[in-house]
């Protein structure tokens, strides 16, 4: 793939085809029936879709959360549809970051540590491991929470550590599944806020959610339903919509 | 606007531009501003209607600018409106009927409709994010108004998505 000037940017996602079927006590559910879509880098793009509709199943198809049942996989330019669990896990860990909506930290762990210790993972030293935790931490407004473990924490205060924790290897990707679904509205403005910050400087962002307002702080929104993509919409054309904000901020007596 | 220059008038007498003024500082950037020609038309009509009346007074070196203050009418009328309650909003019911009608013209394809209807109206949060992110943290009474008005975006979004449900 070329990347001079004038290139396009090259995709962190491209899936071809991708499908995948639940099989459970009741009839198959077709989830994700044969996806086409491709994440730019740079890119912040939202799933929006009613629930049901296989957008989280599709995240963590491309998250290798879940192994899909056909259909191609790249991440980063890698092919990663036939990775096994060591690899996913080893890929995950260095290229891809994930925050779920109920945060997922470790309970027994402190939030120092919930951070840390991806970044020892992936091989980072102590010290190192040390310095990004203290940044990002302070970066999301957790200065003075290093050593309180996760549920003495608000909602929004775990998701943040959660963030903190899917950006300490910097991810070429970031995957967002209902990230701001078990938060009240503040902690869901924060979480835009942030995820908004983030983009600013470049970050790569997939995120499922049903909340227009979320969907809206992307470049794109795709639409999805009965595991299929419905739309896929390029949000701030300049084309200015009518009647627009004016329009539903128009109060009458 | 004639309830909202009543109501500002309860505080005490003022000019049309100081109206003007009091309205964007309570409702911030978000609203869309009246313009002044408008205001000064609708002060004359309550001033007919006998619901104000104003005051010329002289300026040093300028037109006189006229007073207006609310009459006992006015301060009844502003005690009805504050006493009666709003109306429901309206589901849109311009697209509404091009949904229902399409399928029988034979000229439009439903789920298109939604879809184009969705992109504007996500275009339209999008903006209203933004104003939201401009608009001083302090000033309550705006955030609230843009939050209301993302609210009801966001439940036509969700009723776009049970039309789809629906008729896909």
């Amino acid at each position: 793939m070329t990347t001079g000037p004038g290139a396009p940017p090259e995709a962190i996602v491209r899936a071809e085809g991708l499908t995948k079927t639940h099989h459970g006590d009741r009839a198959p559910v077709h989830a994700v029936r044969g996806v086409d879509l491709t994440v730019r880098r740079g890119e912040f793009v939202a799933v929006t879709g009613p629930s049901g509709a296989g957008k989280s199943t599709l995240l963590h198809l491309v998250g290798g959360l879940e192994r899909p049942d056909a259909g191609r996989l790249w991440i980063d330019g890698e092919r990663v549809d036939g990775h096994g669990e060591a690899r996913w896990a080893v890929l995950r860990r260095r290229s891809v970051g994930i925050v779920f909506q109920f945060f997922n930290l470790v309970s027994h762990l402190t939030v120092a540590d919930n951070v840390e210790l991806p970044a020892l993972l992936a091989g980072a030293t102590p010290r190192a491991a040390r310095a990004s935790r203290a940044e990002l931490l302070a970066e999301l407004g957790l200065h003075g929470r290093e050593n309180a473990l996760p549920g003495a924490l608000s909602g929004g205060e775990q998701q943040r550590v959660a963030l903190a924790r899917a950006l300490v290897n910097q991810p070429a990707l970031l995957l967002a599944d209902e990230p701001a679904g078990s938060l009240d509205s503040k902690g869901t403005r924060d979480v835009l806020r942030l995820l908004a910050r983030f983009h600013a400087r470049g970050q790569t962002i997939l995120m499922v959610t049903h909340d227009a307002r979320m969907a809206s702080a992307a470049d794109r929104v795709i639409s999805f339903f009965d595991g299929r993509v419905a739309d896929d919409a390029v949000l701030g054309d300049p084309a200015p919509a009518r009647p627009g904000v004016s329009g539903v901020l128009d109060l009458k007596d | 606007m004639r309830q909202q220059l009543l109501a500002l008038l309860t505080r005490g007498p003022a000019h049309g531009y100081e109206l003007k003024q009091g309205l964007e500082q309570l409702l911030g950037s978000a609203y869309p501003q009246p313009n002044v020609g408008q205001v000064y038309v609708t002060l004359g009509r309550l001033e007919k209607s006998g619901l104000i009346e104003g005051e010329d007074v002289e300026q040093a070196g300028r037109p006189n600018k006229r007073i207006y203050r609310l009459t006992d009418a006015g301060r009844e009328a502003v005690a009805a409106w504050f006493e009666d309650t709003s109306e429901e909003p309206r589901v849109r019911d311009g697209f509404f009927m091009k949904l229902a009608l399409a399928p029988l013209s034979g000229l439009a394809d439903p789920i298109t409709l939604i879809n184009r209807q969705r992109r504007q109206h996500l275009n339209t949060m999008r903006s209203l994010s933004r104003l939201a992110a401009g608009e001083d943290r302090d000033n309550k009474i705006a955030h609230l108004l843009i939050e209301g008005a993302m609210l009801h975006l966001q439940a036509d979004l969700d009723w776009l998505e049970r039309c789809q449900e629906e008729l896909e």
